[in-house]
């Protein structure tokens, strides 16, 4: 009982918080090994073979740094900002799934901390939360740049999360569910991935995606011709890598919902079709992995290839093209959905 | 016991947390110990088995308004310091005021509430569904569908006027 209650969630919270600090780390270096590769560089190479280390010393470097508080800066803001930009980017992984139902050691263990029924609209609420690290950090700096970066960063949040959810709303449509798991089980017995009925919310999610990480081409907050580095300019060591370590974060949170919702989550491809069946030897948070490991690369490959967007260019797309894409495809959806049922 | 318990602290939490949004001094705490008393709120949510209640509290207050409040908060203080408009006299007659009015109100709550005790409603008659969400929903579009266009409508009425203010010529 006890150990069904307590023991296992707190050990799944601890195995998934570190696995994805340490992902964290290595997307780092798989971010500088293969933007190497794309402009035929080696990347890092002399810490370990092929640099596999560069994470250590990365982290050894970022925390014996000093740590610098700027004398006009807001202190407590200056202080909360990192924190706050780091643990939402943490607590989403509370309610993704990773793979279903599974026997462990003769017991029934779910591999997903908790599969509460406003699983995705958590994920959105504590997602939307995340905005005041980067605003609260260009504050608090007082100081031009990062103010400038802050108020365009927050404004950019702002308007792709209102394209991301319209997209969400579609999916949810189609499921009949708020729930993560619910969301994956209705893909299964649909028996086709959303990413195949619903091709524009994904469409538009994966790029507003980009968008909410800040990523380039849309990583207008961290222009460094125009704004020197962003709202982080005035942060150092441990507090600078918490927004950078929370950047990925939330690009892993954005693959595993992508996953999730358009690719079948832990499914297999093909999960109604038996003659597939030897494929399941590969268990089903293997799959589930492998899925966000292609959203991560293709993260990756972009900065590789696209130059960054002008400012004005990024919100006209965001408010012209995507919103009323999106509410279109919702009412398409819905409409489809009343005359097939 | 244990939710007694509970919402007692939250509720320490809430009121502590609303005492620092009005007496901090820089207006920016204070709008961020507002969202603090936001996330507090929709935790009492959860208590209370709403989690719809409690993930949108934290959408639409905690994440979206109070962002709007943080950016109206952050731009005029950069023009003007907080002290520049301090009228001691002001404060304390339309203060009292408005603390006496809220007093009654809260009285007659009170007393209100003590004498007609709330029935806990846990599924409305000839409610088909089940779980948070579809019973908020449901009961939104079938006994609350007048109030609930009427708030749609509020909504859309405020929006047009906002772009109009916005945009003097369109």
């Amino acid at each position: 009982m006890i150990v069904d209650q307590f023991v296992i969630p707190l050990l799944k919270i601890l195995i998934v918080l570190n696995a994805t600090l340490v992902a964290v780390t290595y997307m780092v270096l798989l971010e500088r090994k293969v933007i190497a590769w794309a402009q035929s560089r080696l990347g890092p190479m002399r810490v370990g073979p092929y640099g596999v280390l560069q994470p250590v010393a990365d982290a050894i470097k970022l925390m014996i740094k000093e740590d610098i508080t700027p004398v006009r800066a807001d202190k407590w803001v200056f202080t909360a900002a990192p924190i706050i930009s780091m643990v939402p980017a943490l607590i989403v992984y509370a309610v993704i799934p990773f793979g279903p139902k599974v026997n462990l050691f003769g017991r029934q263990v779910s591999l997903y901390i908790t599969d509460v029924n406003v699983g995705l609209l958590y994920i959105v609420s504590v997602a939307s939360v995340g905005v005041y690290g980067i605003i609260l950090a260009g504050y608090a700096s007082n100081s031009k740049y990062p103010l400038l970066a802050s108020l365009r960063a927050s404004a950019q949040l702002i308007s792709y999360e209102v394209a991301v959810t319209l997209t969400l709303v579609s999916v949810i449509l189609m499921a009949g569910s708020l729930s993560m798991v619910s969301i994956v089980n209705a893909q299964y017995n649909s028996g086709v991935w959303y990413a195949f009925v619903q091709p524009v919310a994904f469409v538009i999610f994966f790029i507003g995606g980009l968008a909410e990480t800040n990523r380039s081409p849309f990583d207008m907050p961290e222009a460094e011709q125009e704004l020197t580095g962003g709202f982080h300019t005035e942060y150092s060591g441990m507090r600078f890598a918490l927004f950078f370590l929370a950047e990925y974060a939330n690009m892993i949170v954005v693959s595993s919902v992508a996953t999730t919702l358009f690719f079948g989550g832990w499914l297999r491809p093909f999960p109604n079709i038996a003659a597939l069946r030897f494929l399941d030897f590969i268990p089903s948070w293997t799959w589930f992995l492998i899925k966000s490991f292609v959203f991560l690369y293709i993260f990756i490959w972009v900065r590789a290839t696209l130059p960054r967007y002008r400012y004005d260019q990024l919100m006209r797309l965001g408010w012209k093209v995507l919103i009323p894409l999106a509410i279109a495809n919702l009412v398409v959806t819905g409409i489809v959905k009343v005359l097939l049922s | 016991m244990g939710q007694a318990i509970a919402f007692y602290t939250l509720a320490a939490f809430i009121l502590g947390f609303a005492m620092m949004v009005v007496i901090t001094k820089d207006t920016v705490h204070s709008v961020l110990f507002l969202v603090l008393d936001f996330l507090f709120v929709a935790a009492l949510y959860v208590l209370l088995d709403a989690p719809f209640l409690a993930v949108i509290q934290v959408l639409v207050y905690a994440g979206g308004i109070v962002v709007l409040y943080l950016f109206v908060v952050m731009l005029v203080n950069l023009k003007r310091p907080p002290e520049a408009h301090h009228d001691p006299r002001r404060r304390t007659n339309l203060g009292f005021g408005l603390a006496v009015a809220v007093l009654v109100e809260l009285g007659a709550i009170a007393w209100y509430g003590s004498a007609l005790p709330a029935t806990a409603i846990a599924r409305g008659p000839g409610m088909p569904v089940t779980g948070n969400t579809e019973q908020v929903g449901w009961l939104l579009y079938t006994s609350y569908l007048i109030p609930f266009e009427i708030a749609s409508m509020l909504l859309l009425v405020a929006m047009i006027g906002a772009i109009i203010l916005a945009k003097r010529e369109l």
